[in-house]
Parts: structure tokens; C-alpha cells; sequence
């Protein structure tokens, strides 16, 4: 079937990012909106907007039921879960479609499937897709984890089997954290996830965090290159890049066929992304995990391949098949996102929701700001706190890394404290110049720059 | 009266975590330093803390209720 109206089940820049590629493609849009974003951009830009409810997203944009009622009463023909809040969630999908509408992602059973770790681990290994060594699935109780501890050598990540976003993870050096850190692990797991189900990783010391973004239709599939996300606080990603500067070709090649391999093994539908763990020092690349949705650094291959994913992925849940052939995929110089958050990075990073006074954002082919705000905006405090993304190109890493410090500096916000110093202090950086950035760097750097690491009584 | 103060706008929770008992009920004696709630703002918790002593005379606003910056959480009796 075409898509003639899409609901929109998500709110913030990636909404607007949703209806902006919709329209591209003449699709009508409604927007979905909570009582607390009455005046958000998206509600703005949409044909139509419905309010959903209250504002704790439990109420609203988490409500299932109460979104797929609003988007049949609008009168849709499908719903785009954009990514957090029901994105990934199985249900969801299922109650959308079984009521004749189309969810923009893959199908319900593959988001179960993947939405498993411990499951997306056995597709993996199925798949022929190197994984970090670890237990065979669920470990069942802690003695299957001591056993399965001793064989993976230690130290060893405990995670949650149903985890996400860096929650229920423990890691253990000695079997003695391990009797005492598993059970944290499970009851963290069963609080968040409803799902105590734990699994044992090797940790990998130092690893860089790269991710390969894929396309399905159902049957084949193609990738759109790796991008590299080390730059991470408490496993959240700050920055991103494409290409991964710290892969070799044949590296690159291997890894993204990988990605390839496994995407078409599951028989995947619509926008994808492959985390995997790097380590630079043997050259191995293992896979950790599926996210099966658009992801917020997307534009970042956007900007090296020239393929508008979010379109792409719209147009595949149609029922087309993929817009290019991998031969056709090619990438141009070197791209980085930062996540502009409003949130105070010299006072412990505490979030600052208020009022936009003035924004003026540089304008500029080589770069593109996904954004949620405007002048005169109230950011409410019930929501993450990503206000926008400003993405950069360059020829090569050095020239976007120049042009991302150029962009910061003609980037103006006032009213909120925003994440942009945390930004221009890493632009200087010349270990992040030098591409020296593994996943726990940014924690240790932080740590010790007085600008960012004040004394508690000043938090 | 005696009272306390949200320092941040967000939404009020009266219980550590769903389905648990309330840190505080109408009528409980509360110390300075006694966590009355949370308040989340941009998906972080903040425990709320008693900076006088009293008796709970009345909470203000209810559990998981948006709250502004400087809003009274809780009535106190001195």
C-alpha cells in the first residue's frame, strides 16, 4: 500500500524531522501531542495535530492504546514511532497493524526478537556475526553465572537480557562481585524492564563503540556504512562521526558486511542500527546489539551517503522496495553530530528547561541543525533533554572537526544553559583531534577539567 | 507555615518507585534533611529534601502531578 497520512507517535526533533521527510514525499501528517507540547515545533509544521493526554509520557506518548485510537479517529494510514517511547516496542507494532494501519519499523515479531539481547546474540552467532564471548543466552540463577563467568574469563558485564540505555549493567572483576553484583543487576532489570532475564558479556577494556546503519525491505537488505560513537557519559552518546576514522578498509568491509549478513538473516523491514564493540589494539569487532528503529545520529550518514534514511524507511513500510542497490551506496568525506542538550555541563550536568530567548543557528550547506526549537519556545521539564543536533561535513575528519568548532562558535541560544561549551571544549581537544576517543574516555576527561568537574558545594 | 519547596520544575513522585510505600504521610513528624519525594525533571531524579522541622500538615501537589520551580510541595505544622 502508499502511505497517504502518517501519524506521528513521538514528539520533539525527531517529530519534526518525521513530518519534514514526510512531506517530502507528499504524505499528510498528524501529530500527536501531549498536553504539555501544545507548542511545540512539530504541532506547528503538521496538517493536523491531536493531543494524547497528560504530560508524564506515561500518559500520553507512552499510551498505546491511546495513540493507535487518535490515529485511527485522524484518520491514518500509518504510524512512525520515531525512536524512545514505544519505538521498540513489539505491542505497539502489533496494535497499530492489527487495526489496519501500517507501523513505520520492522514487524512486531522481528522487534521482540532483536529486542531480546541475549536472543539477538543467538541471530547473531546464527548469522556467523562475531559477539563479544559471553554465556550461551540466560544464565538462570547466579550459579549458572559463576559457571558461565569462569569459562568467559573475567572481568565479565552483567546485562540485563531486555536492557537498554545503560541500565541494569554491572560489572564484575572476581567471582565475589559477581555472587553480589548479579542479584542488583536482576532487580534493576525487573524494575526498568519488567524482565529480570540476565546474560554474561567479557568485557572488552578500551573498545571504541561503532554502529553500521541498515536498510531492509523484508528480504534483502544494504547497509549505509558505520558511524562511531565513542564519546559517551554514563552511556549516553554526546558525539557521533561518520566514517569510524580508527577502521581500515577491509575492516570496514567485513563489518558492514557483517551487519548485511545478520539484517537479511532476520529478515528485517525498514531503518536498523548494529552496535558493535571495536578493539583497536587486535582489530576485532564484535556485535552487541540491534536497535530497531531510526536512531538520533542518523544524520550523520545522511550526510556522507546522501540518503535520506528517514524517508527511506517510510517509503519501505509502503510496501517499496529498497530505493538504492549497494553499489549504489557510496560516501563523501567525513560528518559529526553533537547532541545539543539543555543542560548545565559545568554544574554537573543538571538539566535546565525554560525559555529560548534568542536562537540563531549558522547557516551554511555543510551544515544542518535538527531542531525542536524556536525564539520564544518553553522547553518543558517532563521530557530528555535534547533540544537539537548540529551535524557538520567536511572533506576530511579534520576539516569538520575546524568546521563543527566554526559552528559552535556561530551558534547562539540564550535563556537555558545548553550543552554547546561541553562541545567547543571537545572540538580543541587534541586527543579528540587525534581520534584517540575510546567509550570511556569522555567520563575520565571529564573528570579532570576543572571547567566541567566543579566542587560538589559548587553543584 | 512551614513549608517545602520544589527547586526545580518536573513532576512530583511521593514514592521512591511504583507499586512502594510513600516516603511521608499526612501527619508524619519530618526532621530537616528528610527526603519527602522526588522530583524528575529531563528523565533525572531529585530527592527532595525537608531543610525545617514539622509535622505534615498537607501535600500541596499530588503524586506524579508537573510541578513549577518554587512551588509548594508540602504544608508543615512548625
Amino acid at each position: 500500500m502508499t502511505i497517504r497520512r502518517l501519524f506521528v507517535a513521538n514528539r520533539g526533533e525527531i517529530a519534526v524531522r518525521i513530518i519534514r521527510a514526510a512531506k517530502s514525499l507528499g504524505i499528510e501528517t498528524v501529530q500527536a501531542y501531549s498536553e504539555a507540547d501544545r507548542d511545540m515545533l512539530a504541532v506547528k509544521l503538521a496538517d493536523e495535530a491531536v493531543s494524547v493526554g497528560r504530560p508524564a509520557a506515561r500518559h500520553s506518548y507512552l499510551d498505546a492504546a491511546g495513540l493507535v485510537a487518535a490515529a485511527r479517529k485522524t484518520g491514518c494510514d500509518a504510524v512512525h514511532p520515531g525512536y524512545g517511547f514505544l519505538a521498540e516496542n513489539a505491542e505497539f507494532a502489533d496494535m497499530v497493524e492489527s487495526f489496519g494501519m501500517v507501523f513505520v519499523g520492522p514487524k512486531a515479531d522481528t522487534i521482540r526478537r532483536m529486542g531480546d539481547k541475549a536472543a539477538a546474540r543467538e541471530a547473531a552467532i546464527a548469522a556467523g556475526v562475531p559477539v563479544v564471548p559471553g554465556s550461551k543466552g540466560r544464565v538462570a540463577d547466579v550459579d549458572a553465572a559463576l559457571a558461565a563467568a569462569e569459562t568467559i574469563g573475567y572481568p565479565v558485564m552483567i546485562k540485563a537480557a531486555a536492557g537498554g540505555g545503560g541500565r541494569g549493567i554491572r560489572i564484575a572483576e572476581t567471582p565475589d562481585d559477581l555472587r553480589r553484583l548479579a542479584p542488583q543487576a536482576q532487580s534493576e532489570a525487573q524494575a526498568a524492564f519488567r524482565d529480570g532475564g540476565l546474560y554474561l558479556e567479557r568485557v572488552i577494556e578500551n573498545a571504541r563503540h561503532i554502529e553500521v546503519q541498515i536498510l531492509g525491505d523484508g528480504s534483502r537488505a544494504i547497509h549505509c556504512f558505520e558511524r562511531e560513537c565513542s564519546l559517551q557519559r554514563r552511556r549516553q552518546k554526546v558525539w557521533e562521526e561518520a566514517p569510524a576514522a580508527c577502521l581500515d578498509e577491509a575492516t570496514r568491509q567485513r563489518l558492514c558486511a557483517s551487519a548485511v549478513a545478520l539484517t537479511e538473516s532476520v529478515g528485517y523491514r525498514g531503518a536498523g542500527t548494529l552496535e558493535y564493540l571495536y578493539d583497536e589494539p587486535s582489530g576485532a569487532f564484535f556485535f552487541i546489539e540491534m536497535n530497531t528503529r531510526i536512531q538520533v545520529e542518523h544524520p550523520v550518514t545522511e550526510m556522507i551517503t546522501g540518503i535520506d534514511l528517514v524517508a527511506a524507511m517510510i517509503r519501505i513500510a509502503g510496501g517499496e522496495p529498497l530505493p538504492v542497490t549497494q553499489d549504489q551506496v557510496t560516501r563523501t568525506g567525513h560528518a559529526i553530530e553533537v547532541r545539543i542538550n539543555a543542560e548545565d555541563p559545568a554544574a554537573g550536568f543538571l538539566p535546565c528547561p525554560g525559555t529560548v530567548e534568542y536562537l540563531s543557528v549558522p547557516t551554511d550547506p555543510a551544515i544542518r541543525f535538527d531542531g525542536m526549537i524556536y525564539e520564544g519556545y518553553t522547553v518543558p521539564p517532563f521530557y530528555d533533554s535534547l533540544l537539537g543536533k548540529l551535524i557538520v561535513h567536511g572533506a576530511t575528519r579534520g576539516e569538520a572537526i575546524d568546521r563543527m568548532a566554526a559552528a559552535l562558535e556561530g551558534f547562539t541560544l540564550t535563556g537555558l544553559k545548553t550543552t554547546v561549551p561541553l562541545h567547543k571544549a571537545l572540538a580543541a581537544d587534541p586527543q579528540v583531534r587525534a581520534g584517540k576517543a575510546h567509550t570511556r574516555f569522555l567520563e575520565g576527561w571529564l573528570a579532570g577539567n576543572p571547567a566541567f568537574n566543579p566542587p560538589k558545594a559548587a553543584q | 507555615m512551614p513549608e517545602i519547596r520544589s527547586p526545580l520544575p518536573g513532576s512530583f513522585y511521593r514514592r521512591p518507585a511504583p507499586g512502594q510505600p510513600p516516603f511521608k504521610e499526612v501527619g508524619d513528624k519530618v526532621e530537616p534533611g528528610d527526603v519527602i519525594g522526588l522530583v524528575e525533571v529531563m528523565k533525572s531524579f531529585n530527592e527532595i529534601r525537608a531543610d525545617v522541622a514539622g509535622t505534615i500538615l498537607s501535600f500541596a501537589v499530588e503524586d506524579e502531578e508537573p510541578v513549577m520551580a518554587g512551588a509548594v510541595l508540602v504544608e508543615l505544622e512548625g
